[in-house]
């Protein structure tokens, strides 16, 4: 005993502890896999074994017993439709938000207060997003007499994508040397200047990558949806469609995977086969993007 | 000695100059206030919907179960029951879950491209919209879970918990799925605050003649709990809003029950069932509804902010 005293010793209680905790750790890092393997499986099969020419260029049909349910064009171009909305209302006023954050603000209490505000917002569920939109556009048909609108479900998303908005550009602003900003500002060029034409484009990448997964993040999104957009079969043919009841692909398979009909389950998994593809896509391409961009910085 | 005078006189900047400058400054401060502004219209709006409701129901609506728009009879305590036992049980399974995976890929037990992959994977479930989460559960989970909760009920059944036949949809489901979608939260912030727990630590731990585990358990777990806190509590707002999985599988009944096997509700599944079509004192009850969940999250966001400040210097 005492000569094998200095030698690894399998049956020593804390060994044997070790060897078990070790076990479980690996056995949830099993478990914690296992739910995107098997979600994305199904979702590729399934949803895969649906994609036809047709599907892109068709309206949905009306549930029934119908058997051929029809295409997801509505909803698909109402996706980009109201992500675009969403983008062009939160984009703007995330950005400038954040460049006040990062680039003017002292930390005092109004900018303490508003971090604050950004972080908070962002844990508000998204159904009171709707909620909020609902009550103050919907009902009050505030948009030249529109209920239920295209526009007003881009306004409930863009609640959602601002938080993360601002932070992007708040995060991605404040690791912007500071050296670059002394430099533009010795050399005589104003605070606007500098911050448009030094420090921005500096963090162009990194708040690109962030505002990019937040539209990816929103284009998922169906609770804000489902009582502000509603839900359409028809095609989005002018301009003014955006004043009424618009389709996404979020709503329509929240619909249609709650119909007892066959044919619409179907419709259901190929629209989230769409929705899946393109927002992991973006994902892993920013991931990758993310990780080139670590081995490659200069500054 | 001129020619320095002359540029100092050129030091001055155009009025136009300036007032762009100023007015730049101004626009990014409004636009940074909006969030501010966007966070009381919120609550505002929601509260002042909720009023008539309010003033007729008062906090009787929390434990009533009635929900009966005949007779003008409303009281959200199925939702709100619902809705705080699903996200702590959930939140109850994923803890270890998530903690334990995140010990796994912070701790050298195997290569580091593997715990790279892990940790992605983990990650991008959060990318996964819970639309498409409910869809699966609906057809790929329900079945394959379908024949344990028969056996959880046969021979759990005197557990108030299992005590009703399964329902092909029902509030274990919905926890389930919920565990799901809390994994990456969990798992990413628990990850963070064990990578920032200093080297020194460790190897101080080791070098006292710990071994691995007991460092983990007794050093770094210790030193990490505030951040896994913030992060317990952020999973927990997430899932007490959580709306389309858990309506598309929780089976959205009223009728309150004990049982987790039993159809249940939550408040976010109310309001995505009930909204659109609601009129009248209805739709003033599920603001009512909307308001209570959102002074939830409210107070669970808060204090996870403040537990991050409070403790997040510590080393």
């Amino acid at each position: 005993m005492i000569m094998n005293s200095l030698f690894y010793q399998k049956k020593l209680s804390r060994n044997v502890g070790d060897k078990f905790f070790t076990s479980l750790s690996v056995f949830c890092a099993l478990i914690a896999i296992l739910p995107l393997i098997f979600v994305v499986t199904y979702i590729l099969i399934k949803g895969g074994a649906q994609i036809t020419p047709e599907l892109f260029t068709l309206e949905p049909n009306p549930p029934g017993d119908d058997l051929d349910a029809g295409g997801i064009n509505p909803a698909l171009i109402g996706t980009l439709v109201i992500t675009t909305i969403a983008s062009i209302i939160s984009i703007p006023v995330g950005v400038g938000g954040g460049i006040y954050l990062a680039e003017y603000s002292n930390g005092g209490p109004f900018s303490k207060f508003i971090r604050f505000g950004v972080n908070v917002l962002a844990g508000v569920p998204s159904i009171i997003a709707g909620v909020f939109i609902y009550a103050l556009i919907v009902s009050t048909k505030i948009l030249f007499g529109s209920m239920y609108s295209g526009l007003a479900g881009g306004m409930a998303l863009s609640i959602l994508m601002l938080p993360t908005v601002i932070k992007t550009t708040d995060e991605g602003l404040k690791l912007v040397p500071n050296e670059l900003r002394y430099a533009s500002l010795g050399i005589g060029a104003s605070m606007y200047t500098t911050i448009l034409k030094i420090t921005l484009p500096t963090a162009f990448r990194s708040i690109a990558t962030g505002v990019v997964l937040g539209i990816a993040r929103a284009a998922g999104e169906t609770a804000p949806l489902i009582f502000t957009a509603l839900f359409s079969y028809y095609y989005i043919v002018g301009f003014e469609d955006l004043f009424y009841e618009m389709g996404s692909l979020a709503v329509l398979i929240y619909n249609f995977a709650l119909e007892p009909y066959d044919a619409q389950n179907k419709l259901a998994w190929a629209a989230s086969f769409i929705l899946v593809i393109s927002i992991l896509t973006v994902n892993i391409f920013s991931r990758i993007l993310a990780a080139f961009t670590e081995k490659t910085k200069r500054v | 000695m001129e020619e320095k005078l002359t540029l100092f006189k050129n030091r001055k900047r155009f009025g136009i100059e300036k007032n762009i400058d100023l007015i730049f400054k101004n626009t990014t401060l409004t636009l940074s206030s909006l969030v501010g502004i966007v966070l009381f219209g919120i609550i505002l709006v929601v509260f002042f919907q909720s009023f008539e409701s309010f003033s007729r129901y008062g906090l009787k609506f929390l434990v009533t179960s009635e929900w009966n728009p005949v007779k003008d009879e409303y009281g959200a305590f199925t939702a709100i029951y619902g809705t705080l036992v699903t996200s702590l049980l959930s939140l109850l399974i994923t803890i270890p879950l998530g903690v334990g995976t995140a010990i796994f890929i912070t701790e050298d037990f195997v290569p580091k491209f593997v715990r790279e992959i892990v940790g992605s994977f983990v990650e991008l479930l959060a990318a996964i919209p819970s639309v498409v989460l409910g869809l699966w559960a609906i057809f790929v989970m329900e079945p394959f879970f379908r024949e344990f909760f028969v056996f959880l009920h046969k021979f759990f059944g005197w557990i108030p918990l299992f005590s009703s036949e399964p329902a092909g949809r029902n509030s274990l489901l919905a926890i389930i799925i919920l565990v799901v979608m809390l994994l990456p939260i969990v798992t990413s912030i628990a990850r963070d605050s064990l990578n920032q727990v200093p080297k020194k630590l460790r190897n101080a731990s080791y070098g006292i003649g710990a071994s691995r585990w007991k460092t983990i358990f007794s050093v770094i777990l210790p030193a990490a709990l505030s951040g896994i806190m913030a992060g317990v509590l952020l999973a927990l707002g997430r899932a007490m809003g959580e709306t389309m999985a858990v309506t598309m599988i929780i089976g959205n009944s009223n009728a309150f029950s004990w049982s987790l096997l039993s159809p249940g509700y939550t408040i976010s599944s109310m309001l995505a069932n009930q909204f659109g079509e609601a009129d009248g004192s209805q739709v003033s009850s599920l603001f009512y509804a909307a308001f209570v969940l959102m002074i939830l999250s409210l107070v669970v966001n808060i204090f996870a902010q403040w537990l991050v400040k409070k403790f997040s210097l510590k080393y």
